[in-house]
């Protein structure tokens, strides 16, 4: 049997060993505990629970989608809120959302239920999509010259704060808009 | 001739290279500093997010929380490292410093770097955060310059640690190194290329505010950049182990349950923890779902399994020295007789338990490519890395350095009352403070955000503490937590700089309660493996009280982990 070393001095000679009784337990439990986390994250919440990251995405020029986004705009514009324009899409179209310091553009309206897929991206510098209800938050990264493909299926009427969680310049916590949930 | 530069330690024995204890002395004296730079920020900030004082004007917070992140994660941190790594390559080898003027280079550019991108950063011409993303563009080029001096500066200071042991080893004065050591030579090697990740990423930016190249890609440059601002954070993680081992030895005299294991788990990190830094990545575009579900589990848990290893045996090693000390009644007698009195013990356990329980545990779970979707970028991932690097690495480093700025100014250690109760005021603070931090994160709060009552935003105002009124009592805990882990880590400014400046000369500094024969290799009371001991009290494990903790601990993980899916099921919108 080896002599143990203090972790401050040199070992002298051999101080390899089998791992003993309690280590090999620990070791097997941590091995066991790592492999079910990978299943959990890879296969089993996917199955049972339809929870995976399916975020995609695609490179573009921000001044074409900053086109897409004005032409979506007028084509649905139901209104004007604060100077910022309402939009309410028809279901299961397309939705862009357009972040520049230090706004979102539009407001959007939506059908509870209905599914709605998010195209966001940015004019200018990094954004943060992080849409806020208390005790939960959806948070997506938003970057200049990629769109940020998201599927969203509001489930709950009301209105819903969207903020910014990447720091984009001195106005950041000024960078406010809105998500509003009908029936 | 080589007697007038060595000295021989008449607590340790160890020989001490006189250019490696300047060297070490410069960095360590530095880092101090930039730590109580960093806290005064911290303070100020602290009270700004507590939103019921929200101290600071907004440009003044931007410009504090850029200054603040630098300050700590890299500065402070990176000085005292360089002075653990001098440490660990020399004195702990009683070996010589092969080039001290190499380190006198490194440490140039490190402080001269560093002195011009925190003015620049305090002065407002750098409000770009500690990450400085691309297309936002500081004020001026000079700052990325800055960074980049000071990595290459840091880079040096790596390299000349892996020649100082490549010489030792050549004039054989070293076998095997010390277990120390060898945690810090995978800190090491973590360093080497987190630094190069981060010169590749900055130096694109430099010569784009230059205006040499048209633009940078913003995804490329998150990709690279999270080489360093993460891979940083697990320079820390290696160095903080590789203290958390010689904190036991000193304190209880612990000798590793089993020396191999204790490697293995290191070489784990070096191996697989680089996979972490893609955790920033989770929600960004341009990565497939498959490349974040690998690399956020699949390879990143090896490294777990690395911190998981150590979170067993390092108690392990303290429960086999204390039962061989006698203390082998029951399952905990050896921990309730253990040297709680004792700094550098109370920083170590202090430092295990916040780690492991909230920093630890938390960054795996808000690390998996779902639950990241409800964590990205709220206040519950500065609440993971607060627990991480300042409850967790830097409690480490202060418990060290009772013993450390003791040894290597000769210095008789001032305030030891003080420095008795510091571990835990600075624990306690640092627990409120985070549980604050996380729940608000949880809960829907941004990071680096300057008002989330969004009183001065002129449209579509809202108020996320009238939507949840519960809200402000989280913020008001990071108000106060934070006060108290200010005055905590206050308490071991004083001490330090007592000590270094006021204390009494002397040869034979007292060092506490340490266990003298830490670092000889023959302890005195070498009883083999102790197995015997504990065959009498129990008859089939060695270390049964740290296996009960352990597995304690492992349940909690499990609970919490399958808690954050819970939470996720229940976000009321469907994503995907």
């Amino acid at each position: 049997m080896a002599s143990r070393v203090s972790t401050l001095a040199k070992p002298r000679g051999v101080w390899w060993e089998a791992l003993g009784r309690d280590e090999r337990l620990w070791v097997w439990l941590t091995v066991i505990w790592g492999i079910a986390m990978f299943l959990m994250i890879a296969f089993v919440w996917p199955l049972i629970g339809e929870e995976q990251n399916r975020l995609r995405s695609y490179r573009v020029d921000p001044v074409t989608f900053a086109g897409q986004a004005e032409a979506f705009i007028q084509h649905y514009q139901v209104g004007q809120r604060d100077g910022v324009p309402v939009v309410a899409p028809p279901p299961g179209s397309d939705v862009y959302l357009d972040a520049r310091a230090f706004a979102w553009q539009p407001v959007l309206q939506l059908k509870r239920g209905e599914s709605y897929r998010f195209l966001i991206s940015s004019r200018d510098v990094q954004h943060g999509f992080s849409l806020v209800m208390p005790p939960h938050s959806i948070n997506v990264q938003v970057l200049p010259g990629y769109v940020t493909v998201l599927e969203l299926t509001p489930e709950k009427t009301g209105e819903f704060p969207l903020i910014c969680n990447e720091y984009c310049g001195l106005g950041h916590h000024l960078m406010i808009g809105r998500i509003i949930v009908t029936d | 001739m080589a007697t007038a530069a060595m000295r021989r330690c008449e607590i340790t024995g160890l020989s001490v290279d006189r250019a490696a204890e300047r060297l070490i002395m410069l960095n360590a004296v530095t880092a101090v500093v930039y730590l109580t730079i960093g806290g005064v920020l911290a303070l100020l900030i602290a009270l700004t997010r507590w939103q019921a004082v929200h101290l600071l004007a907004p440009q003044r917070f931007y410009e504090f929380v850029s200054a603040h992140g630098m300050v700590m994660l890299i500065f402070w941190i990176l000085f005292f490292e360089v002075a653990g790594l001098i440490f660990a390559s020399t004195v702990l080898l009683s070996t010589r410093m092969v080039i001290p003027w190499l380190s006198w280079i490194a440490y140039a550019m490190m402080l001269g770097g560093s002195v011009i991108a925190t003015v620049l950063m305090l002065g407002g011409k750098a409000t770009v955060m500690f990450t400085s993303y691309p297309p936002l563009r500081a004020e001026t080029p000079w700052y990325y310059a800055a960074v980049l001096v000071f990595a290459v500066g840091a880079i040096l200071a790596v390299v000349h640690f892996f020649i100082n042991i490549v010489a030792a080893r050549l004039r054989g004065d070293v076998g095997s190194l010390p277990l120390f050591t060898f945690a810090l030579m995978g800190a090491a090697v973590i360093a080497l290329w987190s630094l190069l990740s981060g010169a590749l990423a900055l130096f694109p930016v430099f010569l784009w505010t230059l205006g040499v190249i048209p633009e940078v890609d913003p995804g490329i440059y998150r990709l690279l950049y999270w080489g360093l601002g993460h891979g940083a954070q697990q320079v820390n993680l290696a160095a903080m182990v590789g203290v958390w081992y010689g904190l036991a030895s000193l304190t209880t005299g612990a000798r590793p349950l089993n020396e191999g294991l204790s490697r293995i788990a290191i070489v784990l990190y070096v191996l697989f923890i680089n996979m972490g830094a893609m955790h920033h990545l989770l929600v960004d575009p341009g990565l497939g779902t498959w490349v974040k579900n690998v690399n956020a589990s699949y390879f990143m848990y090896a490294a777990v399994m690395g911190s998981l290893i150590h979170a067993f045996s390092i108690p392990a090693s303290m429960e086999l020295a204390l039962r061989e000390r006698g203390y082998r009644r029951g399952l905990f007698e050896w921990l309730r007789r253990a040297p709680w009195g004792e700094p550098g013990f109370a920083a170590l356990v202090v430092s295990m338990v916040l780690f492991g329980l909230l920093g630890g545990i938390s960054g795996v779970i808000i690390g998996g490519p779902q639950v990241n979707m409800i964590s990205h970028n709220t206040l519950l991932v500065p609440a993971h890395f607060h627990m991480t690097v300042v409850a967790g690495t830097t409690l480490a480093f202060m418990g060290i350095a009772y013993y450390l700025v003791p040894l290597i100014f000769q210095r008789q250690l001032l305030f030891r009352r003080l420095a008795q109760w510091q571990p835990y005021v600075y624990g306690l603070g640092m627990l409120i403070f985070g549980i604050g931090m996380g729940l608000a994160g949880h809960w829907g709060v941004p990071r680096r955000h300057w008002d989330i009552t969004f009183a001065t935003a002129p449209v579509l105002g809202m108020n996320l503490q009238e939507l949840r009124p519960e809200i402000a009592v989280f913020l008001a805990m990071m108000g106060v937590g934070g006060i108290i882990a200010v005055v905590g880590g206050a308490m071991f400014v004083a001490i330090a700089v007592a000590t270094v400046f006021l204390g009494q000369r002397t040869a034979r500094p007292a060092v506490g309660r340490i266990v003298p024969e830490a670092f000889s290799p023959y302890p005195a009371n070498a009883s083999g493996s102790g197995e015997s001991v504990a065959v009498a009290a129990h008859r089939s494990f060695e270390v049964p009280g740290t296996l009960v903790i352990s597995v304690v601990f492992l349940m909690l993980f499990i609970f919490l982990y399958g808690f954050s899916w819970f939470e996720l099921s229940r976000v009321p919108w469907k994503i995907g």
